[in-house]
Formats: C-alpha cells, sequence, structure tokens
C-alpha cells in the first residue's frame, strides 16, 4: 500500500517544483525531495502547499479550519471521558469524515515512513497529537514552542523513564510543521532525516546539522534597523527547537551550536552584511575541518600505533571514527581481525561489518548475549563514544558499559576514541538521569518465521518494552582515551575541557 | 518362558531406540521432559529385562543409558537421571542386604565400605526398585510446585526483578509470589531465541507489572533492581552454571551492582560433571548462525564468521543462592548434594 500512497504523491510534487523552482529556497528543496522519492512525500509538499516557503502563516480555508476544530473537540471530550491508559484504536472512530481529509496526508506520511519500526506504526497513533495540538499552536502561529508539550496518553510510559520525554518521533515533526512553516526547509530536511534514523552516529549528524546552518545563513537576510548577531540567534532558536523535537540533540550537536552562537556573537556590529557571512561560514567550515575531520585523522594516526600485528579487536555497533581508523590501519598493513558486537535494534554493527568487509578485513560476527563466549578470543576492545561526561564517564550507545564489564572480567582492555569536541561539561553516574528513549515498536520486529510474539502489547496493560538509545561507562572500567590531543586517561577529560574552554575565550 | 522374556526386551529395545530418536530429533521442549522420559525408560529397563542380581541390573541399565546419553550429550539431564537411578538401585540393594540405616556413617567407612556385595541376590529386587523408581518420579513432578511455593520467603514487596531467558521454574514462581505479592519485573528479551518476550507475555497477561528491555540495557537498568532471579539449564558440579547465553553478562553486572542473584532449578539438573577448560568443545553448543545473520544477507554471510551459541557459564561466585525443590543451598554447598544424589562409581561413564 505504500507504494501507492507514493504514487499518488509523487504527482503532485512534481507540480510544486516546477512552480517554485524560480523561489529560491524552496525549488531545490522539493526538487531535491523529488529526488529523495518516498523518504520526504508529504511533510514537504504540506508545508509547500500550506506555507509557500519562508516566513508566511499557513493560509487554512474555512472549511478545513472548522472541521479541524470539530474534530479536535471531539476529540478532546473523547479523552476526557476514556480512561488515563488510551489505545490508539479507540480513538480513530471519534474523527469523523470532514476532518479525515485534512489528516489524509499525515496518515499517508505515517504509513509510508516507516524505515526504522515497521510493524507497530498505526495512522490512528500519529493523527490524534497532530489533532490536539494543531489549536494552541495556531493561537501562537509562530511555531515556536518554548515548554514541552504534554506527555500523550498513547503512549505507555515505562515508571522508571517517566522523568525524560517519551518516543514521539514519529509525531514531532508534523506537530510543528503543522502550523509553522517559519523553519528554513534545509533544516526540516535534517530534521526529518534525525527522525526517521537516516543520519545516525554523532559525528554524521554534527555534519549534517551544520550544513543546513550553513544554507540558513547563506539565505539570511538582514531586516533593516536590526543588527545581524541579536537577530540571527533569534532566527536560529526555533530551528534549534525544531530540531530536539525531532530527535534530542546531541552532545556533538550542542557544542556546534554553542561554538556557532558564540561567533555570531563575536560579529563586529560595524561588518557588511556578505562580509558577516562570509566569515559565520568560514567559521562553521573551519570547525567543520579542524574538529572532525582533521581530529579524526590525528586519532587515526595514534591507533596505528595501538593496533598490533595479530591483534583480535572487538568493536560494537558503528562508530564512523573508529571505522576509519581501522580502514587506516589495515590500509598501513597491520595485519589484525575484527569480531563486530551487535546489539538490537538497531543493528547498527551490520554497517561496520560491511565496511570491514569491503575493505578486506577479516570479520567475525555475534550478537551482544555472546559477548562472554567471544571474549576469550579478543586482545582489544575498542569502540567510539557519543560523548564524554566531565566526571570521566563515558556515553555511548546501549550495551557497551555491558561490553566494558565483561572486557574487564576477562582482563582484555578497553579503548575509547572519542575527538575533544564532543567532551561535555554534564555529570552523570548513571543512565537513568539523562538517555534517550527510542521506539518500543522496534522491540517488536523480530524477523521471526512465526511472527512477532508480543504484537499486540499495546492490549497488555502489564506489559511495558523499554528501548534505551544510551549507556553510561564507569571510568574504571576503561583502560584509555584516544583522542587528536593525545592519548589519556578518563579522568583528564576536564583538564582537556577547562582547556580548550580557556582557549575559546582567548580566540578572537 | 523365553518367549515372554525376548518379547520383553524387544519392547525395551524399541522404546530405547525411540527416545533415542526423540532425543536426536531434539523434540523436547523442556529438560524436565527428558528427565521423566528417561526415568520411566529406566523403569522399563528394570521390569522388563532379564537380570538375576543387581550387578547385572546395574550393568544392563549402564549400556541402555550410555545409548541415551550419546544420543544427545549436551542434554545433560539423561545423564543426570541414568547416574540418579542407578545410586538409587544401589541404594535399594544395600538397604536390602545389610543393616544399612548406618550405610553412610561412620561405622559403615570404618568397616571399609567394601560391603558393595551386588552379586548378593536379594529377593524381591525388583519391586523394591521400582517403588524406589516411582518415588524418584514423584520427586521430579513435584519440583517446579515446590520451588514455586518457596517463593514468598524470597520476594517482598514493591521489588524490581530481573530475569532473562524463559525458564517455567522461574515462571511458576514468580506467578506464585505474584498472588501475595506485588512487584515488577524486567525481562531482557534474550535475542536470538527471544525467550524472553515470550516470558514477558506471559507475566504480562498475567497481571504482573513488566517490562521487557534489550540485552544491551542489561547494565543500564541493574542500577534499579533488587534482585536477578533466573533459571539454568544445568548446574555444575563446581556450583557454577550452564545457562543461556548472556547470563554470565548478566550475573557480572549484578556483582557489579551488588545485586543478589538467585538460581531457581530443580534437583534433575544438577549435573557431577565440571567444566575443565572453557574452550571445552562439549560444554558449548553451537546452532545455526541464522537467527543471527540470516542468509538473506548472502553477501556478507559467505565472508564473515558468525557465531551462534546456545550456552554460558557461570562461575560460582557470582551466585548467591540456589533454590531447589530441597530447599536454598548455597554454591559451595552443591559438592555436597552431589554426594548424596550420585554414586561415586557411576561419576563418569
Amino acid at each position: 500500500s505504500s507504494g501507492t500512497t507514493c504514487g499518488a504523491m509523487s504527482s503532485p510534487k512534481k507540480d510544486e517544483s516546477s512552480v517554485h523552482k524560480t523561489r529560491t529556497g524552496t525549488g531545490e528543496r522539493t526538487s531535491s525531495a523529488a529526488r529523495k522519492g518516498e523518504r520526504l512525500p508529504s511533510s514537504t509538499s504540506r508545508a509547500s502547499a500550506e506555507g509557500e516557503g519562508e516566513g508566511k502563516k499557513k493560509p487554512l480555508t474555512k472549511a478545513e479550519r472548522r472541521a479541524l476544530q470539530e474534530a479536535q473537540r471531539k476529540a478532546k471530550a473523547e479523552r476526557q471521558s476514556s480512561s488515563a491508559g488510551g489505545k490508539p484504536l479507540g480513538k480513530q472512530p471519534s474523527l469523523d469524515a470532514g476532518s479525515r481529509k485534512a489528516l489524509h496526508s499525515s496518515s499517508k506520511q505515517s504509513s509510508d515512513g516507516g524505515v526504522g519500526g515497521g510493524g507497530g506504526r498505526r495512522d490512528g497513533r500519529t493523527i490524534t497529537p497532530t489533532m490536539l495540538e494543531a489549536d494552541p499552536l495556531q493561537k501562537t502561529a509562530k511555531g515556536t514552542k518554548a515548554k514541552s508539550q504534554p506527555v500523550e496518553s498513547h503512549v505507555k510510559q515505562v515508571q522508571l523513564f517517566s522523568h525524560l520525554p517519551q518516543f514521539e518521533r514519529s509525531t514531532a515533526p508534523k506537530r510543528s510543521l503543522g502550523l509553522s512553516s517559519s523553519i528554513h526547509p534545509a533544516i526540516v530536511r535534517v530534521g526529518l532525516q534525525y527522525s526517521m534514523g537516516v543520519v545516525r552516529g554523532s559525528n554524521a549528524r554534527c555534519i549534517a546539522m551544520l550544513s543546513a546552518f550553513k544554507k540558513v545563513i547563506q539565505d539570511y537576510v538582514m531586516p533593516p534597523q536590526k543588527e545581524l548577531c541579536r537577530d540571527l540567534e533569534t532566527t536560529i532558536k526555533p530551528y534549534i527547537n525544531y530540531l530536539t523535537q525531532c530527535r534530542p540533540l546531541s552532545v556533538s550537536m550542542g557544542n556546534a551550536i554553542k561554538h556557532l552562537k558564540l561567533s555570531i556573537t563575536r560579529v563586529d556590529p560595524g561588518t557588511l552584511e556578505q562580509e558577516a557571512k562570509d566569515k559565520l561560514l568560514g567559521v562553521i567550515e573551519q570547525y567543520v575541518n579542524e574538529k572532525i575531520i582533521l581530529a579524526d585523522k590525528a586519532i587515526a594516526e595514534s591507533c596505528l600505533g595501538i593496533i598490533r600485528d595479530g591483534d583480535v579487536i572487538l568493536i560494537h555497533a558503528h562508530s564512523s571514527l573508529l571505522l576509519s581508523s581501522l580502514v587506516h590501519a589495515h590500509e598501513k598493513g597491520i595485519k589484525f581481525r575484527v569480531i563486530v558486537v551487535d546489539s538490537r535494534p538497531m543493528m547498527e554493527g551490520r554497517a561496520s561489518l560491511r565496511v570491514l568487509v569491503r575493505k578486506g578485513i577479516r570479520c567475525s560476527y555475534v550478537l551482544i548475549n555472546a559477548v562472554s563466549y567471544i571474549m576469550k578470543e579478543v586482545s582489544k576492545v575498542m569502540v567510539g563514544a557519543h560523548s564524554l561526561l566531565a566526571n570521566g564517564y563515558v556515553m555511548s550507545r546501549v550495551g557497551t558499559a555491558l561490553i566494558a564489564l565483561v572486557a574487564k572480567a576477562y582482563n582484555v582492555p578497553f579503548l575509547v576514541c572519542c575527538e575533544t569536541y564532543k567532551f561535555c561539561d554534564k555529570v552523570q553516574t548513571d543512565a537513568f538521569v539523562i538517555n534517550e528513549l527510542g521506539d518500543p515498536n522496534d522491540l517488536v520486529e523480530t524477523g521471526r518465521r512465526q511472527g512477532n510474539i508480543l504484537h499486540d502489547w499495546k492490549n497488555m496493560p502489564s506489559l511495558g518494552i523499554l528501548n534505551l538509545v544510551y549507556d553510561v561507562t564507569s571510568p574504571d572500567l576503561i583502560a584509555m582515551v584516544i583522542t587528536e590531543v593525545g592519548n589519556i586517561p578518563c579522568t583528564s577529560v576536564p583538564v582537556v575541557l577547562r582547556i580548550s574552554q580557556e582557549v575559546q575565550q582567548n580566540y578572537p | 518362558l523365553v518367549i515372554s522374556e525376548i518379547m520383553a526386551e524387544d519392547e525395551v529395545s524399541e522404546k530405547v531406540e525411540g527416545f533415542v530418536a526423540y532425543l536426536k530429533q531434539k523434540n523436547f521442549h523442556s529438560s524436565y521432559d527428558v528427565a521423566k522420559r528417561t526415568v520411566l525408560l529406566m523403569r522399563e529397563v528394570a521390569s522388563k529385562t532379564k537380570w538375576s542380581n543387581a550387578r547385572e541390573m546395574i550393568e544392563r541399565m549402564k549400556v541402555e543409558g550410555k545409548k541415551m546419553i550419546a544420543a544427545q550429550s549436551s542434554e545433560s539431564a539423561v545423564a543426570n537421571m541414568v547416574k540418579r537411578v542407578l545410586k538409587v538401585v544401589r541404594e535399594e540393594h544395600a538397604r536390602c542386604v545389610g543393616d544399612s540405616e548406618d550405610m553412610d556413617s561412620l561405622h559403615g567407612l570404618l568397616k571399609g565400605g567394601a560391603s558393595e556385595d551386588l552379586d548378593k541376590p536379594v529377593s524381591n529386587l525388583k519391586g523394591i526398585v521400582i517403588e524406589a523408581i516411582n518415588e524418584l518420579l514423584d520427586e521430579l513432578d513435584g519440583s517446579a510446585s515446590n520451588i514455586a511455593s518457596q517463593a514468598l520467603d524470597h520476594i517482598h514487596s514493591s521489588e524490581v526483578i530481573m530475569t532473562t531467558g524463559y525458564s517455567k521454574t522461574v515462571e511458576a514462581f514468580l506467578k506464585a509470589a505474584a498472588r501475595k505479592r506485588k512487584f515488577e519485573v524486567i525481562v531482557t528479551e534474550s535475542a536470538p531465541s527471544y525467550q524472553g518476550q515470550q516470558l514477558a507475555r506471559n507475566l504480562g497477561v498475567e497481571g504482573i507489572q513488566t517490562t521487557l528491555i534489550t540485552d544491551s540495557a542489561v547494565f543500564a537498568i541493574m542500577s534499579r533492581v533488587n534482585k536477578v532471579i533466573i533459571g539454568t539449564h544445568t548446574v555444575m558440579a563446581d556450583g557454577g552454571l550452564k545457562a543461556l547465553n548472556g547470563a554470565h553478562a548478566l550475573a557480572l553486572a549484578a556483582r557489579h551492582h551488588s545485586v543478589p542473584v538467585l538460581v531457581c532449578a530443580a534437583m534433575f539438573k544438577l549435573s557431577p560433571s565440571y567444566l575443565c577448560s572453557y574452550d571445552q568443545d562439549t560444554f558449548n553448543k553451537i546452532v545455526a548462525p541464522h537467527d543471527v545473520m540470516s542468509f538473506s544477507e548472502g553477501d556478507m554471510v559467505s565472508r564473515v564468521h558468525v557465531q551462534n551459541p546456545v550456552f554460558d557459564y557461570v562461575p560460582p561466585d557470582l551466585i548467591t543462592l540456589f533454590i531447589s525443590n530441597i530447599g536454598g543451598s548455597a554454591p559451595s554447598y552443591v559438592y555436597r548434594l552431589l554426594s548424596e544424589l550420585y554414586h561415586d562409581a557411576d561419576r563418569e561413564f
């Protein structure tokens, strides 16, 4: 069915792209959307239908507005009467035919937008929140949501993690898009890529976000009577909120944004607009070049001294930095083999495996349960990190702490590779306080022939599913951290942070 | 009469063949089934085959037993039950022959213990042995409910309990406790067999507050867990476990957070064999990698070495308590239980 809906969507898209070719920014957006195929069908077309590009209010017709309000009133009454643990299917009958048309495009999006999750996504779940949130946000009409949305009862919460924002990935982008189209299309695209899981990994996400910001700066037109540094900041704020809604920001992205904001405030008010923009673009490019690309090269060089002939290296999930270091070592002629440990539900290890096998490195592959079986063969464990916290703890993909523990039990050294721009000021000792929750339906999909055991888990009130994304490894399990400033122990992280902060203060 | 004897022998051989095929094709669902069928078959051997004294019976049982054990050597329940029955036979014989209430006593030990005269004919040995085997069967049948009845001693209210895999013993244990106490259970899904998902479903249907997590989140969640309760496939002679893979990592995480690990295992899972080294090929069972990486990823599967081990060894120092049908015991006590259940002469064959 997703094939037919995509076919239906593609024709209006082509029309729009011809209409919008003349407009700057939008043209490239819709044509690239057409290229992307089914990834971004209705959200961009919806935005274009509603918004015609940047900065205008959504022109809803009177009939549509009435239909929206009616359906939303009904849904509200329904919600008040039903119990707190509302099920999505129970809500569907409340929407009448008039409102169904307005939501048709959003339901199509949900049916063919199932990249990561597959089976569990239902139209009812995605339709209702758009409806309920539409009205209050229309009133503000700016699209900026300063406060967090109330957690919908349609998502079953796990008590232990009720303090974290529950997984609402498929609803969030549409929600904020639905009424404000003051979000730059490049940001919209990047946000959707995050929420769909197309772009994953802290380096990739950071670079994607910075390229989007580069486009934002290029397209930015400074209104008269305003200062560039202040106005640009206020322009960027809603974009950052939008991205956070699509997927919580990673530490790498957070640090990059801080750096960008700092450079914006440092712009001399007297400079011309074009000069200032060029300067900012230069700053971004330099950041990416220095902190990511060159840092990766430096780390790969350090790893040459660490990986020896005959090594058996265990890696977990996917880290772009680590893979480039391993490939570099292999190309320099060091003979080693790699064991890839993978974990559900993301199965990122398969992507790692592909990269390594293509380069001709000998690989083995196991799931994380078998890690204590395989650890006896391993000579060192190397992992990438999402961020390093100021108390020396390493935040990384869930499962890393378990591997570190087993490695310690078998006396295998555990090494972490991380660029310094991922170091952050936060402190955390367990994986509960700050974490990200993924889609619980990802766990239901098992890919077995006999079918999914928990396909109806939502109907069982006593059963909950938890899909954690990150976990935190303590420094006593880690031997060394490999960064571009050298090989340091975990406890030196605050030292590096402080020095880099001083450098930033003094840097003009 | 000769003819009836021959027919009886044939019947027994047929049944043994049938059991061997059953084992080889892995038609069983739990080690309890295997254990029960082994004991029933041993009873058949005792009642229908021809023997004149205890020694001959024991020899015959050993012969049949070897066939069964060879069929599926990873199923230790078969070997355990065969050895249990042999011990039962020796005990009953000794009791009939001497005033062997003191068989294990100091008096018996001082006498040299060589009063193992198995050649002595004893009247009605068959009846006595069959009765003893029936007692063994009763113990087997009652083991799960026996363990479950101890549940209230170990689970208090508002606890968070973690478990992994799908053990029927643990399921009965938790359900028995849930009748009187309110607690929460966290189950790991145990890929690639996804047994944990089945257990989570069963518990959820019962109304027990259950949360399913991935295997990788075990360490992250462990700081909020009060107890770890797991089942096992076999209990080794040193007190360690041969459990579902992932159990070792779970036990390590529990030790790191000082969370007690309780193992619910019936006595028929106790095996007199030790683990010699971690590379022992007979210890672990490697099954098809299809569940780990399916053949649809053909271009990678051919170039990558994929492994899918079934078992994990958990050393005894990571375990806090064994809960079995004869009560709770520490791992350091397991060797004593062994000497009660198995006879030295039957240890290795």
